[in-house]
């Protein structure tokens, strides 16, 4: 690209200058360039522990029959916490046990509903469905419904972190 | 393959014959390292604006979030410190880069006919570049800017006639907001940015037309601008990379306290480059303050622009230049010599950057001191990370989910099962005046402050819960809160010896005959930590 020369300028000492120019302008390249990618890509350092938080109670649950809870939860967003709203379909699938899915297709990340007709959960963007399960039972979705951890205390119901769904064979 | 691409490329854009033209430009043989500022002053300004911008991509302007959003990048975010560092020592590698510049322009008389008006756009540049100085050192939003900025612009509101547009061009009127804030932000990354790169493409547009300066008597073939002196720039712009970041890495980017526009005892300073203003201010009071605030500058300014028109002798050779040598010396001696004045007369607390303004605890109410205390003798780090240190067992006390109320807090203290079940910590077995100091103190406790407040000496923060024990401050005062019945006690350090404070606490009257103060035969070790809180409290 940089123009040849015809210079008066002794070959030997030309092959010097050009060599230190782009030694030099790569260095401060690579100087910039490294911290920059590690500043824009790596994770902050700080990350804060998952934590339970109450999303209501068993009792009020009827067995097999999802219910969309919501609840309070504190996430770190940049240099905040911030307390957000956020909802999580539980269904009791016995006396003593529920599982909580998050509330959003595991495709593109729309908010699904409970089709109470076909008994599955059905996602209004693209059609996927999912069984009481979570797995996929039609349409794009890659994976099953991603799960809240799940603690039962007493008959209260707490929810942690999140687990993904098993990738749809 | 590639030759052809390239020919491609160059037939249907120019861009090959255009470097090529840029780069062959002639230049007079005897043009060499003097000439190496112009090229490095523009190579700091787009390293500005690359970590300008790479700044921004975490950073939220507007006051307050601006300096939660800078902490997080100087603290969160690896590389953050190293990017801050870079722009904010960048900015005074700028001031000195265009330093040297206008010095060789000068000495060499480079400014003179055909190229006045390079000169009078090189001196635009330097009023941009201040501009972005000043603009820039209220973005951090801490007591620095917020107190410097205030400053900037009340001597703005005292301009001769148009003092009151300002002001409200600057939203300044009821002191420093959203929208000034807001303002400053928008000057600094968007107007003098546009400004900056419009003035540096006319000034290097027409430098290009006129040349650059040979010595007088040069009558040597001309030659070419690569490789020879693009060689030169480089090693002089490599050499300023490797000082900047030098500085960036070795001193931290000052991050002071956030702005607090009720802390009485800040002592604004300004940028190093503007301490001779600021010192000019001084000499000047009363009426006359305007010659310091605005005719000097504005002297300056105009001396400067119109130099070419001043000095209109032909160009000389560099021995003979001897009279703008020595004015040149006599301005610099003049800078340098009201800069220092400055720097010699900043009192030790505002020069300081973060941590050296004494130790942290100093800064405490004795109850929350007392806090820190009780936060010993508790434990509270057997469980609990301050930041790296501390255990593992209960949450980051700096990474609480919420701020909660001191109220809040005593309660959770006295049983924090019942509004956390589930949770492992114990009931603190504290009485409630205590479980309020230690709620005063974890409330206090932050990121910017945990690491000092955790050295504080042990007596200090023993003789705190003494000194809250024997409720102190029914009649005294210290670090602003207590009664006045008897006399403060901040610095009674300096005033009084360690028995003499022993002597008084076994016998008031006896020493100070009149005293209402009860005496305090206190136990050897409640009296020995007392004695050292108040020892050492400035």
């Amino acid at each position: 690209m940089l123009p040849q020369t015809e210079s008066s300028e002794q070959p030997s000492r030309r092959r010097f200058h050009l060599a230190v120019i782009y030694g030099l302008w790569a260095l401060i390249g690579a100087a910039l360039a490294i911290p920059a990618a590690i500043y824009l890509l790596l994770p902050p350092k700080v990350v804060r522990r998952e934590e339970w938080t109450e999303v209501g109670d068993i009792g009020s649950l009827t067995l097999m029959q999802p219910e969309e809870m919501s609840f309070q939860r504190v996430r770190k967003d940049g240099w905040k916490l911030i307390t957000e709203k956020t909802t999580a379909w539980v269904t009791r699938v016995s006396d003593r046990d529920v599982v909580a899915y998050t509330p959003t297709c595991t495709h593109l990340g729309c908010a699904y509903h409970w089709d109470e007709k076909n008994k599955n959960f059905l996602c209004p963007c693209h059609t996927s469905a999912f069984g009481l399960d979570g797995k996929v039972l039609s349409g794009p979705a890659p994976r099953a419904l991603d799960r809240y951890l799940v603690k039962i205390d007493g008959s209260r119901i707490f929810v942690g972190g999140v687990k993904q769904g098993e990738q749809a064979g | 393959m590639v030759r052809k691409i390239l020919d491609w490329l160059d037939h249907r854009t120019g861009l090959e014959t255009a470097v090529k033209n840029f780069m062959l430009e002639e230049i007079p043989a005897s043009s060499g390292w003097p000439q190496v500022f112009g090229s490095m002053a523009m190579f700091f300004f787009l390293l500005q604006a690359v970590t300008g911008i790479l700044l921004s991509f975490n950073y939220a302007p507007t006051p307050g979030e601006a300096y939660k959003s800078l902490q997080y990048i100087m603290t969160e975010l690896t590389g953050g410190r190293l990017i801050r560092g870079l722009h904010h020592w960048g900015s005074s590698m700028m001031i000195v880069v265009v330093a040297l510049h206008m010095a060789q322009v000068i000495v060499f008389g480079a400014y003179k006919k055909p190229r006045e008006a390079t000169w009078m756009v090189g001196i635009v540049l330097l009023l941009i570049t201040l501009g972005f100085g000043l603009t820039g050192y209220l973005l951090p939003w801490d007591n620095r800017a917020y107190w410097g900025t205030v400053v900037t612009t009340q001597i703005a509101a005292k301009s001769p006639g148009i003092g009151d547009y300002l002001t409200r061009l600057l939203a300044s009127a009821e002191g420093i907001g959203v929208v000034t804030f807001a303002r400053f932000y928008a000057m600094h990354v968007m107007l003098l940015p546009a400004a900056m790169l419009g003035m540096m493409i006319l000034h290097v547009t027409l430098v290009r037309r006129h040349g650059v300066t040979p010595l007088p008597g040069d009558t040597a073939p001309k030659k070419k601008f690569y490789p020879g002196q693009v060689f030169k720039d480089t090693v002089a712009i490599f050499i300023g990379f490797c000082i900047l970041m030098t500085l960036a890495i070795t001193f931290r980017a000052p991050l002071e306290k956030l702005a607090d526009p009720t802390d009485i005892s800040y002592i604004p300073r300004p940028e190093w480059y503007f301490l001779w203003l600021f010192q000019m201010l001084k000499l000047f009071e009363g009426p006359l303050e305007v010659i310091g605030t605005h005719i000097i500058p504005g002297l300056a300014v105009g001396l400067l622009l119109m130099l070419p028109f001043i000095d209109r002798k032909k160009m000389q050779r560099l021995g003979d230049r001897k009279l703008a040598a020595a004015l040149l010396l006599l301005v610099a001696a003049g800078l340098g010599g009201l800069t220092t004045a400055a720097i010699r007369s900043t009192p030790p607390s505002a020069a300081h950057v973060e941590g050296a303004d004494g130790p942290a605890w100093t800064e405490l109410l004795p109850a929350e001191l007392a806090g820190l205390g009780h936060f010993r003798k508790q434990n509270c780090m057997a469980c609990h990370a301050v930041g790296s240190q501390g255990g593992k067992l209960g949450p980051d006390l700096l990474q609480l989910p919420q701020k909660r109320s001191i109220k809040e807090m005593v309660e959770f203290f006295k049983n924090p099962q019942q509004l956390r079940p589930g949770t492992n910590m114990p009931p603190v077995q504290l009485a409630a005046a205590q479980l309020n100091d230690l709620a005063a103190f974890v409330s206090k406790l932050d990121a910017s402050n945990a690491d000092g407040l955790l050295q504080t000496p042990r007596s200090v923060a023993e003789g705190a819960v003494v000194y809250q024990n024997n409720r102190c401050a029914m009649c005294h005062l210290a670090n602003g809160t207590g009664k006045k019945l008897g006399p403060p006690l901040n610095g009674v350090g300096q005033k009084r010896t360690r028995q003499w404070i022993i002597e008084h606490f076994i016998n008031p009257q006896k020493l100070s005959p009149g005293s209402t103060m009860p005496p305090y035969p206190l136990p050897e070790k409640e009296m020995a930590a007392l004695t050292d809180y108040l020892m050492q409290l400035p």
